[in-house]
């Protein structure tokens, strides 16, 4: 493959060439300022990023996009406030444009309030596999085109971010069915929301034993094995894969700590600092979504198109 | 303090106060907790805070017991520092009773129960008692005898002399039944106490922490969690510990009933039916019971209490919350509690709490109300009381450990951030439920469970009972016939065979019977 004709992905996860030999260069060309134009083109293009948002009502979910993204994403419920739970599942979708140094981000995000919620919960996962199977559907519409936009509007879920209640047991029946069901479809990033409740030791002994669940029931989180092949990849996959899933606590109330403004949550006992290195680790997972999500949903995609084609 | 579990309410003032302050409260609550008496009550000086209470009007008068009034009493010293002789000193203080409105006087020196007694029985054609009994017995006689609700109950603090009437007043003018309540006292002390709690909610709430918690016994040793493929399979299941807990000569059978299972299925439609059938199944064994030849020993397996975990993380009451305790709320006195309230802020707390009272009033739960104070009761007492109500419902943090925290060993959880005492109010409301349950209101939910839930329960079998029996022509028993609440088919066969084998001998009997006439 021409080393000159990359992707134009910001990131890209594809299997390195066959070694061709360099050849020798006799001056200076400029090759490397093909990557000022590709960033570029990326920043005047800006990207797209579709997330939903699974688990019960309560868990924090609205704040941890918010603490995520650090603006008022999702429109939190305060605890007290909420409007009852819905009988069936629904699922609401918000996008906004957000921007950092020049960089747009359109961030779609996905949510299914009156999941796990009622007495039977016995598939309220179909609501949630038929809107992703759905947008996949109008993806591939759109590509098989004959004159195809020049821009396909991406709605595909990228990503789907599914809270565990801290219950410091195990996983429950239902987050098991629903982990095995939607991993095939979407990439699933098992989250443990509230960790505030948990103590270190607790945390990491219910860590372990989701991470036994997961492998026991061949649930297939993000990032997947199949994303294994660079050795600088791997490392960075078992690192995240160790830490999976992900402890984290929302907070969006800014409180004055040692002269620095945080955001954390106060209680009597002392401040919960939300995104902080070392404490759940939302920091992390921002830089993980984000920035390799987007190929890890072509992969999805095109397994997806190919099944989609074969039956 | 388990000297504390009794039958009888107990009131949470702590410490006691000088008797300036004490002013004047008129008799009407009782609390009784009688201690043990010791093999010889240490000198008069070296009383110990204790707390005797004097039953008082309101037990003879019938009325239940409410929150009371700490009142307290030194130990009785030994018989044998009795025996001083005539009242010497600051002891040769005659006992009055005290009318309301009236302050207690000053009163300096030790005068002792101890003495009063012997002082009594040094009169002529007195017997002498026989073993020490315990100090309250002293108290027993110089109960103030009197029933009408102004005469009023000792106040006294420890190495101060409590105020007696005098002898003579009480040979007068006093029948003495008043110490009957002393006697039931004894003798239901020495049988000792029993108390039955459930517990439930969703797995992983810390009802077994909180439980820890609350009665210091490990009950969960050897407990193991159920992996996640086991629970995909797990139906509700029922299970009991039984403990016997003595603390300072009172003892208490506690028996915890856990459900382990509710609410963790995917479909959890009458996940809570194997609850309600249990609850009913103790309702009718008592029933039976009650309605038998041989009624001594009554086990009284009732489920007195039931705290319901009602999780932190969720915006108020889940449906499966309301489905239980609308199917629970007439069987069973139900507690709510907000579990793990370590993950919320206190503006948090108070949001869900207010929530979750609205919810309970929408849906016409009826959850255990504490018992109204009484008007004649003094403000704190009152103010207390109200904390309590407002407070419900608690918010309440458990922990199986104990760690450092500002020099003390405290019962906690260390986080990152911060400790988390347990029994700091300002933490979370677990000492307020551990008085509640324990403390002040454990003969009441008891009182609750025998005179609401069990003759409701009572009276609804009773009629059905007589609308069966008038359906059917079937010979009455003396035992009621219920149908036995175990499902199993099996059995069911047999008590079908066995109610035809005896309805075809009956009709034997009458054809006999007929055929004898004839003759």
């Amino acid at each position: 493959m021409d080393p000159l004709r990359q992707s134009a992905s910001p990131c890209s996860s594809r299997p390195s060439s066959p070694k061709t030999p360099p050849c020798e260069m006799l001056g200076y060309v400029g090759i490397e300022a093909v990557l000022d134009q590709l960033k570029i083109k990326a920043m005047k293009m800006g990207f797209e990023f579709n997330i939903m948002v699974v688990g019960q009502s309560g868990l924090g979910k609205s704040t941890m996009l918010n603490t995520l993204f650090k603006s008022k994403v999702w429109k939190c419920t305060l605890p007290g406030l909420a409007m009852p739970t819905p009988q069936t599942l629904q699922l609401k979708s918000v996008t906004h444009v957000i921007e950092e140094k020049g960089v747009k981000l359109k961030l779609t995000v996905t949510d299914t309030p009156g999941f796990g919620d009622q007495i039977n919960n016995d598939k309220c996962w179909n609501p949630i596999l038929g809107y992703i199977n759905e947008q996949y559907e109008r993806y591939l519409q759109e590509e098989i085109l004959i004159t195809r936009q020049r821009h396909i509007p991406d709605t595909r879920v990228h990503c789907c971010v599914y809270f565990v209640p801290p219950t410091g047991h195990c996983l429950r029946p239902l987050d098991i069915e629903f982990l095995q069901r939607l991993c095939r479809t979407v990439n699933v990033v098992p989250v443990i929301a509230r960790a505030d409740s948990l103590t270190l030791e607790e945390r990491e002994a219910f860590r372990r034993r989701i991470q036994h669940n997961l492998r026991t029931h061949c649930i297939e989180v993000y990032p997947q094995k199949c994303f294994d092949e660079d050795i600088n990849d791997r490392i960075l996959n078992s690192k995240i894969r160790d830490r999976i899933p992900f402890a984290v606590v929302g907070a969006d109330r800014q409180h004055l700590v040692n002269g620095r403004c945080v955001l954390g949550r106060k209680t009597k006992w002392g401040i919960i600092e939300g995104p902080t290195v070392g404490k759940p680790t939302t920091r992390k997972q921002t830089d993980l979504e984000i920035k390799s999500l987007l190929a890890a949903g072509r992969t999805q995609w095109r397994t997806w198109r190919t099944v989609s084609f074969l039956c | 303090m388990l000297g504390d579990f009794l039958g009888l309410t107990l009131a949470p003032r702590w410490p006691w106060r000088s008797s300036s302050e004490i002013g004047i409260h008129t008799v009407g609550r009782c609390w009784v907790e009688p201690r043990s008496p010791g093999p010889g009550c240490g000198p008069a000086g070296g009383v110990g805070a204790g707390s005797h209470w004097l039953p008082g009007a309101s037990l003879l008068a019938g009325t239940r017991p409410t929150l009371g009034q700490v009142r307290l009493l030194g130990r009785g010293p030994s018989t044998s520092t009795c025996w001083q002789g005539p009242l010497q000193g600051a002891r040769a203080r005659s006992c009055l009773p005290i009318k309301a409105g009236q302050t207690m006087p000053e009163t300096q020196g030790h005068m002792l129960p101890g003495y009063c007694l012997k002082e009594r029985e040094r009169r002529p054609g007195r017997p002498a008692p026989t073993a020490s009994p315990g100090p309250w017995s002293y108290w027993a006689r110089q109960l103030l005898p009197s029933t009408n609700r102004d005469s009023l109950l000792l106040r006294c603090e420890p190495r101060q002399a409590c105020v007696y009437p005098s002898f003579k007043d009480i040979d007068k003018q006093y029948v003495g039944f008043a110490t009957l309540p002393n006697q039931v006292h004894r003798k239901s002390v020495k049988k000792g106490f029993d108390f039955t709690l459930m517990v439930a909610g969703e797995s992983g709430l810390g009802k077994s922490t909180l439980v820890h918690s609350l009665f210091l016994t490990d009950l969960y040793k050897d407990r193991k969690l159920l992996s996640a493929e086991e629970r995909i399979s797990q139906t509700v299941e029922i299970l009991k510990h039984t403990v016997d807990i003595e603390e300072k000569g009172v003892k208490l059978k506690l028996t915890i009933v856990d459900t382990p299972g509710f609410g963790d299925a995917v479909n959890n439609s009458e996940c809570w039916k194997p609850i309600t059938d249990y609850v009913d199944q103790q309702f009718e064994q008592y029933f039976r019971d009650e309605s038998g030849l041989n009624r001594k020993n009554i086990q009284d397996n009732r489920v007195h209490c039931c705290l319901y975990f009602i999780s932190p993380f969720g915006h108020g009451l889940r449906p499966v919350d309301v489905g239980f305790m609308k199917a629970l709320h007439e069987k069973v006195n139900i507690v709510p509690l907000i579990a793990k309230a370590d993950c919320l802020v206190p503006s948090e707390i108070r949001k869900l709490k207010e929530r979750i009272r609205e919810e309970i009033d929408k849906f016409g739960i009826h959850v255990y109300q504490f018992p109204e104070c009484d008007s004649d009761e003094d403000e704190d007492f009152k103010q207390q009381d109200r904390e309590l109500k407002e407070s419900a419902p608690f918010a309440v943090i458990g922990s199986n450990t104990v760690v450092e925290a500002k020099g003390q060993r405290v019962r906690g959880r260390l986080y990152p951030w911060g400790i988390v005492e347990v029994e700091n109010q300002a933490h979370c409301d677990f000492v307020k439920l551990r008085n509640m349950l324990i403390r002040t209101h454990m003969h009441d939910l008891k009182d609750v469970t025998c005179d609401v839930h069990y003759e409701n329960y009572r009276a609804h079998c009773i009629q059905q009972m007589t609308s069966k029996l008038t359906q059917d022509s079937r010979m009455e028993s003396p035992i009621p016939i219920l149908p036995l609440p175990t499902p199993d088919a099996e059995t069911e066969k047999l008590i079908r065979m066995k109610d035809e084998e005896l309805r075809r001998m009956q009709e034997m009997l009458q054809k006999m019977k007929q055929q004898m006439q004839d003759q």
